[in-house]
């Protein structure tokens, strides 16, 4: 069986490309100059003055505005569509549809088909027609102004019902996804015999939306035949193909640039509709489009964490043996396949069990199809499985903390017992409860009892994901001038995580030079090497060592140079503050542009690509999250008190930009647990209800504490790469859920299966126990 | 369009460009709703100049201490109007409803959400953008601190949290924390990055007590 731990979302789809061998490895840094410490970022001015150009920021000569026109049906058959009215209309240069396709669009549409002017509409938001104009406001007139015929089909909205035998049938196979996907080891049956405490509960995460700040969107150009979009993207080399697949032109000839992008979350790895659109419409009218999608759209067609129900039945000893773990899960990734269940990855390898069994299903709905979100599939997991340790743990009268410490793997289960290169999970439980002052807090909340009304409570979880190690290929290329200024090539895309920081500073850390004086080329199919999307926490431990490498392939030619030069042995030769030194005749003290051989080249260039990551070895990241709740019986409403977040994920690159990926988890953590919510109105019309921030809540500054902690387990991975890193992003946001829950719990005796945590659902919870 | 006076400037309640009759009528969008929407319009008061939704006005909008004059349909947002035809994209636009506060830019110094205000509406008036914080191409203290504190990760949203900050630091300059909650709440980060812009707030309150800081 292959582990499911093993797909690599952020390249699905995409063929990948094998890169040179790397050169050897270098040693792990010892003390470093740079490297870790907290430093502002490379780009931090750009994005604080207004000057980081988004593509939603984009404005070219010439330039038209595009729109597109969504299904307004859940299901429904396109007729006809009327787009006379539309092309009449003051400033509308181009007008398409499923029935006005523009030649551009040939029979190539490949994997981009089903998400392009559909004449089967099977979710609310499917494209149907689009508009250029010359303002937005005409381009929305114009949508307006275009009559189309649905025939308006059955729907069925809600993978709890889907699979009922009169159930509308979305595809002529039904409505499940294939098989069940199926995992076990041991005999859970034999486990749950030999348990002191079998418990079981059901639980329900509800659909998440991505939601970036910028709206999806994009800005195309054609030159002739050439086409450059100006794509707000988490892969350039995500988008290249998918779009040269779409218009049938040659890859060189299709050039994504992706500088800023204003968030993505796993919703912007891949091409979008839109990106087709607009390339369509700026070449019918010979003018640049930018096209950014409504922000009703971003709610409907661009990608989210689909629901999950979940039941989980565990077995325990009284010792805090672990004996038998199952799990069943189903999920919906709306209309197409797209990845629609919970993870059995946590249940699998998280906790020392031997006895697991694991049952998967996927469903499909009348809804937007499901993107890659922040750890697909983990929090959802996370939510059942760390309610369920808990109730475990206070079944057997067990601390929650040592229960999971006494249940820490050292090896991955999941991959038939391989070794973790390094695991920080005993760590992070173990500091983090002491820095968190777990069973201080505890302790004193016992003793001062329930004071007025308000209760309080603790509560933490664990995790890990199954992603996180990264690997090959990455190609990076660093050129050093004449007057000793640096510059970085590379693919990758920094979506605000601070790659292209992470990236100066390993440069500055191997050449002695300023870490905001490196000049960086990235993310632009035209000018820069293949790389992977920026998802899956592995931009970081991806192509660190390959920037490293490049840097090092720069050291070593200039050594030479000057060994020669100088007359000294290059062992010899180090570089600090844009010399070179010489560690037996400090006299030999070189100012780089005082270097004769790297005058006279103008520059070096040196290539560094990834390595393999150790064979037979596991790269997990790992985290521990604990929080203080207050809960108000009367009103529902619960306040967070305080978070503390702890992580292993090797080494810390930037302590500044790693303290703030562990507070965006937490944050978009609670976000997910305690307001947000896709409400689809299942019974009468399947459309989306709360298409809006206003009616889908994210969290406010009001939502979160302001005392919160990072506590890093700041251990070095030499075995995982070279830069001894592992992820941090996803990782941050998968333990959140669980450990509200269990602290609220902890401060009203009920435990919320469901989420949102609203004030109605505390509510009615404590009501159906009889409080409240 | 009427030349009883000149909309592009003079005391405020001459100067919004449009009656709000006339703006009933521009608001229509499509050409149904337009021409219903004009069907049932009465006549205008006397003296107001009643437009046409895709009929231009002039208005004179004094951004960031300048003044540009311009010709805008009365519909046109103050964002889009910023963004698309001033070329002020620090103001960003995340949601056009305003939910979201990524295009809150001062006006008068009160944070507001300029996808909610229309071009005429802030004719006249003195609005600061993000833009409009810097010191030539230096970086206001606001702006300063945000750097300091990595209060940001994609940055889409941090010109209208630092746009929000900076309102409430004109109007307060020593803010607690609460009153920073309250002050950014208008404000949505996806990335989640709220406890550095709580930490950038009061570091951006320290940066403006500091001699030659205040602004």
């Amino acid at each position: 069986m292959r582990p499911e731990s093993d797909d690599r979302y952020y390249t699905d789809g995409v063929e990948v490309p094998i890169t040179p061998p790397a050169a050897a490895e270098p040693e792990p840094w010892g003390e470093t100059r740079v490297v870790g410490k907290p430093l502002p970022r490379v780009d931090a001015y750009e994005r604080v003055s207004g000057t980081a150009v988004y593509p939603a920021d984009m404005t070219l000569p010439r330039m038209l505005y595009g729109a597109i026109l969504g299904c307004p049906h859940p299901h429904a058959d396109v007729r006809s569509v009327d787009i006379s009215g539309a092309t009449r209309l003051p400033g509308v240069r181009a007008v398409i549809s499923a029935f006005d396709v523009p030649p551009a669009l040939g029979p190539h549409a490949g994997t981009m088909r089903d998400q392009l002017f559909p004449t089967r509409c099977r979710y609310e938001g499917a494209a149907v027609a689009a508009v250029a104009a010359e303002t937005p406001y005409q381009a929305f007139d114009a949508l307006r102004a275009i009559a189309v015929d649905y025939e308006v089909l059955p729907f069925v909205a809600d993978e709890r019902r889907a699979l009922e035998p009169d159930a509308p049938r979305i595809y002529d196979e039904g409505n499940r996804v294939g098989d069940p996907q199926r995992y076990a080891r041991g005999d859970v049956e034999r486990g749950f015999a030999e348990a002191d405490v079998v418990l079981e509960e059901d639980y329900r995460t509800e659909c998440e939306i991505h939601t970036p700040m910028e709206p999806h969107g994009c800005v195309a150009q054609w030159d002739g035949d050439s086409l450059t979009v100006w794509e707000s993207t988490q892969g350039v080399y995500n988008v290249q193909p998918q779009v040269a697949d779409a218009l049938g032109l040659p890859l060189s000839k299709v050039r994504i640039v992706g500088h800023y992008m204003g968030g993505g979350f796993g919703s912007k790895l891949q091409a979008g509709a839109y990106t087709i659109v607009a390339s369509l419409l700026a070449k019918q009218t010979a003018r640049p489009v930018k096209l950014t999608i409504t922000r009703e759209d971003s709610f409907l067609s661009v990608g989210n964490r689909p629901p999950a129900n979940m039941h989980i039945k565990a077995g325990v000893k009284r010792d805090g043996t672990l004996t038998a773990l199952e799990f069943v899960g189903s999920g919906t990734g709306g209309a197409y396949r797209s990845g629609g269940t919970p993870t059995s990855f946590l249940l699998a390898d998280l906790y020392l069990c031997p006895n697991v069994r694991t049952e998967l299903t996927d469903i499909y709905i009348n809804a937007g199809p499901a993107r890659p979100f922040r750890a697909p599939g983990h929090p959802q997991s996370s939510w059942a499985l760390e309610q369920m340790m808990d109730a475990l743990a206070r079944a057997i009268g067990m601390d929650p903390v040592e229960f999971r410490v006494r249940n820490t793997p050292t090896v991955s289960q999941m991959r038939n017992g391989i070794p973790y290169t390094t695991t920080g999970l005993r760590a992070c439980l173990e500091e983090g409860a002491k820095a968190f002052r777990w069973r201080e807090t505890r302790d004193e909340i016992t003793r001062r009892g329930s004071q007025g009304h308000l209760r309080r409570g603790i509560g933490m979880a664990a995790g890990m994901w199954s992603a996180g190690g990264g690997g090959p290929p990455s190609t990076a290329i660093v050129k050093l001038f004449a007057d000793g200024s640096v510059n970085l090539n590379m693919g990758a895309s920094d979506i605000g995580t601070g790659t292209k920081t992470v990236m100066a500073m390993i440069v500055a850390e191997e050449l002695g030079v300023p870490y905001d004086g490196v000049q960086i080329e990235h993310a632009d199919t035209s000018t820069t090497q293949w790389a992977s999307a920026s998802g899956g926490s592995k931009t970081v431990p991806t192509e660190s060592p390959a920037v490293r490498a490049a840097a090092i392939d720069v050291r070593d030619q200039l050594f030479r140079l000057a060994a020669e030069e100088l007359q000294v042995d290059p062992s010899t030769l180090s570089l600090e503050n844009g010399s070179i030194m010489c560690s037996t005749d400090p006299a030999k003290t070189t100012p780089l542009p005082r270097l004769r051989a790297l005058r006279q080249r103008r520059s070096i260039t040196g290539v560094g690509y990834r390595g393999p990551n150790p064979e037979g070895k596991a790269i997990n990241p790992f985290a521990a999250q604990f929080c203080e709740v207050e809960v108000d019986p009367s009103t529902g409403e619960v306040r967070i008190v305080r978070f503390l977040g702890t992580n292993d994920s090797g080494r810390v690159m930037n302590l500044l930009t790693y303290r703030n990926q562990v507070f965006g988890g937490i944050t978009m953590g609670i976000g997910y647990v305690m307001t947000e919510a896709r409400v689809l109105d299942v019974d009468q019309t399947g459309k989306l209800c709360n298409k809006n921030w206003h009616d889908y809540k994210l969290p406010t500054a009001l939502d979160v504490p302001a005392d919160m902690t990072c506590l890093p387990i700041d251990v070095p991975d030499t075995e995982a790469n070279t830069a001894g890193a592992k992820g941090i992003g996803e990782p941050a946001t998968i333990p959140t859920g669980g450990a509200i829950a269990n602290a609220i719990y902890d401060a009203i005796g009920v435990r919320l299966t469901d989420t949102p945590m609203t004030p109605a659902h505390v509510v009615q919870a404590l009501a159906a126990r009889g409080e409240g | 369009m009427s030349d009883a006076h000149d909309p592009t400037d003079g005391p405020p309640e001459a100067r919004r460009g449009v009656s709000r009759r006339g703006f009933l009528s521009s608001v229509g969008t499509g050409a149904f709703t337009a021409a219903a929407a004009r069907s049932v319009a009465a006549e205008p008061p006397s003296g107001a100049p009643v437009v046409q939704a895709a009929e231009r006005t002039k208005i004179a909008l004094h951004v960031n201490g300048r003044r540009h004059e311009m010709l805008v349909e009365p519909r046109w947002s103050l964002a889009y109007v910023l963004r698309e035809h001033l070329g002020l994209t620090g103001t960003k636009v995340g949601c056009e409803r305003g939910e979201c506060g990524a295009c809150t830019v001062l006006i008068e110094d009160v944070p507001r959400y300029a996808c909610l205000t229309l071009a005429v509406e802030a004719a006249g008036a003195n609005i600061t953008t993000l833009e409009g914080l810097m010191i030539g191409e230096e970086l206001g203290p606001t702006q300063q601190a945000f750097l300091e504190e990595d209060a940001f990760q994609c940055g889409y949203c941090t010109p209208g949290q630092i746009m929000a900050v900076e309102g409430m630091l004109r109007s307060d300059a020593d803010p607690s924390l609460e009153e920073i909650q309250r002050g950014v709440s208008g404000n949505l980060c996806r990335c989640g990055t709220y406890a550095h812009i709580f930490r950038a707030a009061q570091r951006a309150a320290e940066l403006k007590q500091e001699p030659g800081g205040a602004r």
